[in-house]
């Protein structure tokens, strides 16, 4: 019988910190331009400069350590961590080693964060909270160019800032890290932290992963994965590594502790380094940087920006517009969401049937996928429309579906695909009076049927009214008019 | 502490004469520090600076950079804007 593998993952996550300026000088903090146009002394690392932090760095670090429910170190201090790279050319890099700038705290992984396929496993509605080791803020290091037979440095990025955010090794499966970064990602692009875009390095991920005999308790001989550029290539790389260390341990093998790489065109990671070589950073603190109290002025500013937290929306959205928790936990759980409902219900449109249509019918489009939605033809004013034609009761719910199936084709407002398609629903009492009075002087058999008693001959009564009306009629109220005028003596 | 492993962290080429120099240098720097660590310092917070200044800290403000020119300028190779060096691999 062979032996169940069960992964443990724990991700490093480095974060571009979006400020005008780098982290110890004055130099534009920006991407792409062109390449060593923002550099001086102190970023060039010359020999007798003084780096002094930028604050703004330091109040976003903090901000994100708030949103994320860590601890905020009263005082906290720099450190240098020595290594020789064409990337650092003052041969350390400035980073915080033993006291960093945020503690513990933790990622909450929201149903909408996993893989859409993934939504309905039980996983993805536990809620389950990956714990946070630390945040701490260093300087980023320049970007290398690789040639045929050289390298090509661009100091543009070198010392720009960067926090570092450590999980605890409490992810599970590539889909829990998928959701684990999903969800960074969305909170730091909500609190204006960063713009997280993968793609351009500003959000980057390092892996370690390890694997043991489910049921086990301790960890095997962990593998890091470096250098991965997008969230589904982690999700990827980790699939990969755990069903390679699992088969070299059910085949007799060991792990060895290792740096790999992932290259995603192959879909398999390679190795990079093994651990004989590994660095030895020789950590102290920067003579050259003052320590940082947090709670003289830091703190307090990061609080006062907070942005509302996706729980505090929920609970706000249950209160102002009285949604249901699902509605309510669906749409606060994704920032692109909670925006385009926000913005439907700014246009004074029912809340109630705005978050219906979006939860269901307008995610249902897009298949699960909030991120999709800036290329839907339906925007917010679609929705808000066609929920303010649904509560005045001009159609009802069945012509509801009908006009958004029309709208998702061709963008038409719902005003407009209703007046087209001569769907509005009668709702005038002296219009269905009339409507009733005429079935009623047309049918003198189901009429007399009723009027003795079976009370079933008024579905058929109703079903001539609707058929009069084209199906206009608003059915529950055509019924109430025909039983009025029946009854009447 | 063995001088040749902090050499070569350091990058730093040395003939085995200075090895065998500085091998004695760093001994006696790392007996001070023994004579540091035998002394009683129970309830004495570690420092990592000394006089009690924080937060020296500036504004988020841009300030000019070099000219892309004066910061190539010391490169011994350079290509649309890039200082080269051999390949490197990590
Ligand atoms: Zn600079």
């Amino acid at each position: 019988m062979s032996t169940a593998y069960e992964p443990v993952i724990g991700l490093e996550v480095h974060v571009q910190i979006k400020t005008a300026s780098k982290m110890f000088c004055g130099c534009k903090n920006e991407y792409g331009g062109t390449p060593n146009s923002h550099t001086c002394p102190v970023c060039l690392g010359m020999p007798g400069v003084l780096p002094v932090p930028n604050e703004e760095a330091i109040r976003r670090t903090i901000q994100t350590g708030l949103m994320l429910g860590c601890d905020i170190a009263q005082i906290c201090k720099f450190d240098r961590k020595s290594y020789f790279y064409p990337d650092m050319p003052k041969n350390y890099q400035i980073s915080q080693y033993d006291q960093p700038l945020c503690n513990g705290g933790g990622v909450m992984l929201g149903k909408f964060a996993f893989p859409k396929e993934t939504q309905k496993d039980d996983i993805a509605s536990s809620k389950k909270v990956v714990r946070l080791t630390r945040i701490h803020l260093e300087e980023d290091v320049a970007k290398s160019t690789h040639f045929e037979t050289s390298s090509g440095i661009d100091f543009n990025r070198a010392g720009t800032p960067l926090m570092e955010i450590v999980s605890e090794a409490d992810i599970a499966s590539p889909e829990e890290a998928f959701a684990y970064l999903k969800t960074l990602q969305q909170i730091v692009q909500q609190g204006g932290i960063s713009d997280a875009d993968m793609e351009k390095g500003q959000l980057r991920c390092d892996c370690n992963v390890s694997v043991r005999p489910v049921g086990t308790q301790k960890f095997g001989t962990k593998v890091e994965i470096k250098n991965l550029n997008s969230i589904s290539g982690v999700r990827r790389a980790l699939a990969y590594e755990i069903q390679r260390q699992s088969r070299v341990l059910s085949e007799g093998g060991s792990i060895r502790q290792e740096t790999r790489g992932w290259d995603d065109p192959a879909g398999e990671t390679f190795i990079l380094r093994t651990k004989e070589d590994a660095h030895d950073y020789r950590y102290f603190p920067d003579p050259d940087l003052m320590p940082m109290r947090t709670d003289s002025g830091l703190l307090s500013e990061a609080q006062a920006r907070l942005p509302e937290l996706p729980h505090q929306r929920e609970v706000r959205y249950m209160n102002d517009y009285g949604l249901g928790d699902y509605d309510a936990n669906v749409l606060s759980s994704d920032l692109a969401l909670a925006a385009f409902f926000e913005e439907c219900v700014q246009s004074g449109a029912p809340g109630k049937a705005c978050a219906n249509l979006i939860a269901n019918e307008l995610m249902a489009s897009v298949s699960s996928d909030a991120s999709k939605l800036a290329e839907s033809p339906v925007k917010a004013a679609h929705i808000a429309e066609l929920a303010k034609l649904l509560e005045a009761q001009k159609i009802n719910s069945k012509q509801g579906k009908e006009v958004f199936a029309e709208m998702l084709v061709s963008g038409k407002m719902p005003a407009a695909i209703v007046e087209e398609k001569g769907m509005s629903q009668i709702s005038d009492t002296s219009a269905l009076e009339a409507i009733a009075q005429q079935v009623i002087d047309a049918n003198p058999g189901p009429v007399a049927d009723y009027r003795s008693g079976k009370v079933a001959a008024l579905n058929s009564l109703k079903g001539q009214a609707m058929k009069l009306s084209k199906g206009k009629a608003n059915p529950q109220l055509i019924g109430e008019t025909l039983e009025r005028l029946l009854k009447a003596p | 502490m063995n001088v040749e492993y902090v050499a070569k962290l350091a990058r730093i080429d040395l003939s085995a004469q200075e090895i065998e120099t500085y091998q004695n240098q760093l001994g006696s720097v790392l007996e001070h520090m023994d004579a540091i660590a035998s002394l009683n310092l129970d309830g004495i917070e570690p420092t990592a600076h000394a006089s009690p200044v924080f937060n020296v800290l500036r504004k988020d403000e841009i300030k000019p950079s070099l000219p892309v020119e004066d910061a190539l300028s010391n490169a011994p190779k350079k290509a649309n804007d890039l200082i080269l060096m051999p390949k490197i691999v990590e």
